[in-house]
């Protein structure tokens, strides 16, 4: 049975980060380097360098 | 301005307004026996004076359609004016603070210019002041155009940016009657955190609505950095200030923490506010402003997401640094300790990101000082974050901590990465605000930025030395195992650096005020291109461009 004791919480505390931040960095590279977002990051890129003051919504 | 608003604005705004100066008058007459009576008054007067703003256009016709073809840009131009004001206000308190260093009896003797009431005036000033308004101004520049879509109304953005500076003045205000919680950078009082709250709320509100309207598919990743500073400086200024005023008509309050919770949950804040408000926030600057300016796209964006993700997720780590040798339980400290180390691999991709993004146009970057700004800013900050990654380190931190060598590490960041970014970034968003080709002066920005490089420098090595020497006397051991110098011998040595980090921090100012002059006049040019009186343009084709 799980003890909710001192001890309990603080191995919880130093251990949960080392779980969820690398699930979150594997999670964020495949985002990245997903082949079919390519197009889409060099675009976001580029699109901000002209159009100042095009007209908008 | 105020004839842009819709009717139906400018009478909601009136509603807002007496609605809060009615609030003040509640505050003044309560408070009448405590300086929350005065901030009530405070209150009462800011209304006021808007309400008179207000009344000057308030009858005028409604405003065309047309309006909703172009960006709304009235907020940005506001803001920017009132960061320089800010800036320089925000200085001239710190340079008064370091020459009171020098010479102490520059405090003339008054409860209110002393050392503990002028620095948090300084910090906030540059901070929250100049920063604050600098990032609130720029983002509604920048969201707009990264993502193709008007700010959704009129009002908000207003109430953001008049209601920040409210909380800003009544916080500074305080500070000189004494007014302070006592947790640095988040001195201010209960009532001021509430406002802030409300004012914060709306402005992630106007952010999150726009994102809603946005024709771009792609979220710029600019974006990503203004919304997590906005979101987190919420949270940790929530959480931070928690806190029970000892009376609905006093100011005093007691926090909700205690001890070494406390000091945890300050610097939790205290460092966040930092990786928050003074890194996430600059970086959505530099994304954007930085690649505009050198007509390049980012050099790698696949690498701004990363390290988006890796800064975000990792300073909420770093806090427990500042804590080094306390009650804090070791693991605490080192957990601190190595996330600070960490956070040097998602820094330094910025920072190399943004130096890659300028290889290729370095001609560029040598004729065009307001692109320089850019890159010095880039430099400062993969300095800064070398240094900050290493000062945590708990045996570097025994020499560092509580030495001038903090105060130097703070300065390369604040006047090397923060003030450098949001000059360049000033310099590149005037004249496409005011539809100018250029600023009014290319000369006098190389004034300012070469001002600015000689200030910085001076400040920064004269506080590292000063620190690094402080902190060995400190530990200098004689023959007998006592201390070799007492505390006294340490400020004699201090002495000369403390006249040349002033002395920095001078010509750090003087090019701050070139720069509101500067500005200006460009706002001049551009009045002058109005009334059809083409005279003080001058010649639009100079360098500089």
């Amino acid at each position: 049975m799980f003890d909710f004791d001192h001890g309990s919480i603080v191995a919880f505390s130093k251990s949960f980060g080392l779980f969820y931040l690398i699930a979150l960095s594997i999670g964020v590279l495949i985002y990245v380097y997903w082949p079919s977002n390519k197009q889409r990051f060099e675009d976001a890129a580029r699109n901000i360098i002209h159009d100042e003051d095009k007209p908008c919504r | 301005m105020v004839t842009q608003l819709t009717q139906n604005e400018r009478f909601l705004g009136l509603i807002i307004l007496i609605a809060l100066g009615c609030l003040g008058l509640v505050m003044a007459a309560a408070g009448q026996h405590d300086p929350i009576g005065m901030h009530g008054w405070l209150v009462v007067v800011c209304s006021i004076v808007m309400i008179f703003v207000l009344a000057n256009g308030y009858f005028a016709p409604e405003p065309s359609e047309a309006r909703l073809e172009h960006y709304y840009d009235d907020p940005s131009k506001v803001g920017i004016v009132v960061a320089m004001l800010w800036a320089i206000f925000g200085m001239f308190i710190g340079d008064w603070v370091a020459w009171q260093l020098v010479y102490p009896d520059l405090t003339f003797d008054a409860a209110w210019s002393s050392f503990g009431r002028i620095r948090p005036a300084h910090t906030t000033g540059v901070i929250f002041g100049f920063g604050g308004n600098a990032l609130i101004a720029t983002s509604f520049h920048v969201l707009q155009r990264t993502t193709r879509a008007r700010l959704p109304d009129q009002l908000s953005p207003w109430f953001v940016l008049l209601g920040y500076n409210l909380f800003c003045l009544i916080a500074i205000s305080g500070y000189f009657m004494g007014i302070t919680q006592s947790k640095e950078y988040a001195e201010p009082e209960w009532y001021a955190d509430i406002w802030l709250v409300i004012v914060w709320v709306t402005y992630f509100l106007i952010y999150l609505r726009t994102l809603a309207r946005r024709r771009e598919p792609h979220i710029y990743v600019a974006n990503w950095y203004y919304m997590a500073f906005i979101l987190v400086v919420a949270i940790l200024h929530i959480v931070n200030n928690l806190a029970m005023p000892i009376a609905w008509n006093q100011a005093k309050s007691y926090s909700a923490f205690s001890g070494v919770q406390d000091a945890m949950t300050q610097w939790w804040y205290g460092h966040n506010a930092v990786a928050f408000f003074l890194t996430a926030g600059f970086l959505g600057m530099m994304y954007y402003y930085m690649p505009k300016r050198a007509g390049r796209p980012i050099f790698s964006y696949r690498l701004s997401i990363i390290s988006f993700w890796g800064i975000t997720f990792m300073y909420m780590w770093a806090g427990s640094h500042h804590l080094h040798y306390t009650a804090l339980p070791h693991w605490v400290q080192t957990l601190g300790m190595t996330f600070s180390v960490m956070l040097l691999v998602p820094s330094w991709a910025s920072a190399t990101n943004a130096l890659l993004t300028l290889n290729g146009a370095w001609h560029k970057v040598r004729d065009d000082a307001t692109l320089r700004f850019m890159m010095m800013a880039a430099i400062f900050y993969g300095l800064s974050t070398f240094e900050g990654s290493f000062m945590a380190i708990r045996a570097v931190n025994s020499l560092s901590h509580y030495t001038d060598w903090t105060v130097g590490h703070v300065h390369a960041g604040a006047l090397g990465w923060v003030a450098l970014i949001t000059f360049g970034s000033i310099y590149a968003v005037v004249p496409w605000l005011w539809k100018q080709p250029r600023m009014y002066s290319p000369k006098l920005i190389e004034w300012h930025f070469w001002l600015a490089m000689a200030g910085t420098l001076i400040y920064v090595f004269a506080m590292w030395n000063s620190g690094v020497i402080q902190g060995l006397m400190w530990r200098t051991y004689n023959e007998s195992g006592t201390l070799s110098y007492s505390f006294i011998d340490s400020l004699v040595a201090m002495h000369p650096y403390y006249f040349a980090r002033a002395f920095g921090g001078l010509l750090f100012l003087l090019g701050a005020i070139i720069g509101f002059y500067n500005v200006l006049m460009t706002i001049r040019m551009a009045a002058n291109v109005e009334t059809g009186d083409e005279a003080v343009i001058g010649n639009p084709a100079a360098a500089g461009e």
